[in-house]
């Protein structure tokens, strides 16, 4: 299982693996929006939470297909799938691989984005906190996405259609705990769903996840 | 004593809604027709949203079915998932666009009764932006079915996006709720003492519930039929090939 994660981060790291396009997307996306909107602070300090949220689901949205396609191509998802370890356990893996190449970085990068958007200084700590919670949701949801898709020739179109519904929650809650950081009220509630997310999600998901591989590779 | 279970069977299945679908179908027109007709021209004008309030006697039984087509979904999913019966995945497929179509009937009669009423024909109200959602996993299901070729592995598929998703929807709509407080009225129908309408509504409006209810089941059937033949044809395209 470390064998197989170290490889999976290998591949994202090197040799074109996609690593850092998530991040250049959420770069983007904080650099299109006041373009789009205007550049006041208070416009911007307002939305600021919402837009570094959706700017994660995005980014991170991106880089699902890759999850699964390469190795359903070229068959050593058949060689995991019958692997000793079991299925699930590849999968949350593959997720976990997921979050540390897209998810964390996205983490790491967002107080320099906020400070771009004019996001209130009280929000920061709560930004990092709610996308350090939020975003393994974001990933293992996504990975039942990517499996669902495997099979499908034009699959990353219909991934999008099907997985942006299921992000809903986590969004909601995610920015939710931002706005309220930044207005300086408390945030235990959201913050305490966006978790109760992201544990189900965890714990119930990768299930999932492995079943409908288990189906597309059938 | 029949099972249930019998029904799983396609033959029986198609013996049994022959006779049984012109009745329901018929049943659906009439019983709609009166709903709607009644709720129409012999209920009185609310005092306050006028005549505007008759739009309750599509809007409220569309919004119904539209959540409990998908709870059936959920059923039929379920039932393929574990006892693998065709006719049922056949039936939660039939079901996914009649229940994305009530959806639009709620979300358009009521923006339609919204711009007179709340002065605003969208409001990002928990309700409103629950249905856009539901609209949304509707879609999703039914792109996942139309993109899959093999009958049975889009069966597994959906139903068990069927069963992630309702998860999923029910938590959006919590977390609907719990993101902005709405414009939007409470329960119109409600068994807790003290409900709010008034019977001279609520006989019409029970009316159009149980006629919205037989045309969701005659659009359900005729789709299951449809699906089932179309299965038939290709088995017996592929046996030509063979021979």
């Amino acid at each position: 299982m470390t064998a197989l994660l170290m490889r999976d981060l290998r591949l994202a790291f090197r040799a074109g693996g996609g690593f850092g396009l998530g991040l250049a997307f959420f770069l983007i996306l904080a650099v299109l929006v006041p373009l789009g909107v205007g550049p006041e602070p208070q416009t911007l300090a307002v939305i600021a939470p919402g837009i570094l949220w959706v700017g994660a689901l995005l980014a991170c949205l991106l880089s699902l297909d890759r999850i699964f396609a390469l190795d359903f191509e070229d068959g050593s998802l058949d060689l995991l799938a019958t692997a000793p370890v079991p299925l699930e356990a590849a999968v949350s893996i593959k997720a976990l691989a997921h979050w540390l190449t897209t998810g964390l970085p996205l983490v790491l990068i967002s107080p320099v984005l906020g400070l771009l958007l004019f996001l209130p200084a009280e929000a920061y700590v709560w930004l990092i906190v709610s996308l350090g919670v939020g975003t393994p949701a974001l990933s293992v949801i996504g990975t039942f996405g990517a499996a669902l898709t495997v099979g499908l020739k034009r699959g990353g179109l219909l991934l999008s259609l099907l997985v942006l519904p299921l992000y809903i929650p986590t969004l909601v809650f995610g920015a939710e705990v931002v706005s309220r950081g930044a207005m300086g009220l408390a945030v235990n509630t959201p913050l305490a769903l966006l978790a109760g997310i992201t544990a189900g999600a965890v714990a119930i998901l990768p299930f999932a996840s492995a079943h409908v591989l288990r189906i597309n590779l059938r | 004593m029949a099972s249930f279970w019998e029904y799983a069977n396609p033959l029986k299945f198609m013996r049994t809604t022959d006779w049984l679908l012109p009745i329901v179908a018929t049943a659906a027109v009439l019983v709609t027709a009166t709903g709607l007709i009644w709720g129409f021209f012999f209920t009185p004008d609310d005092f306050r949203q006028g005549s505007t309030v008759k739009i309750v006697f599509i809007h409220v039984p569309a919004a119904m079915m539209a959540i409990n087509a998908w709870v059936m979904m959920l059923v039929a999913s379920l039932v393929w998932l574990i006892r693998r019966h065709h006719v049922s995945a056949l039936a939660a497929k039939a079901a996914a666009p009649v229940g994305l179509v009530m959806t639009l009937i709620g979300l358009v009669t009521g923006a339609v009764w919204g711009q007179p009423m709340w002065g605003t024909w969208w409001a990002w109200d928990p309700r409103l932006t629950s249905f856009l959602i539901l609209m949304l996993f509707y879609l999703g299901y039914i792109a996942l079915w139309s993109a899959i070729d093999d009958p049975d592995t889009g069966a597994d598929l959906t139903a068990v996006l069927c069963l992630v998703g309702s998860v999923f929807a029910v938590l959006s709509r919590y977390a609907a709720i719990f993101w902005n407080q709405g414009l939007h009225q409470g329960a119109s129908l409600s068994v807790a003492p003290g409900t709010r309408m008034d019977w001279a509504y609520k006989a019409p409006l029970y009316t159009c519930m149980v006629g919205f209810g037989l045309i969701f089941l005659t659009l359900v059937l005729a789709g299951t039929r449809t699906e089932i033949r179309a299965r038939r044809m290709k088995a017996l395209v592929a046996r030509e090939r063979m021979a």
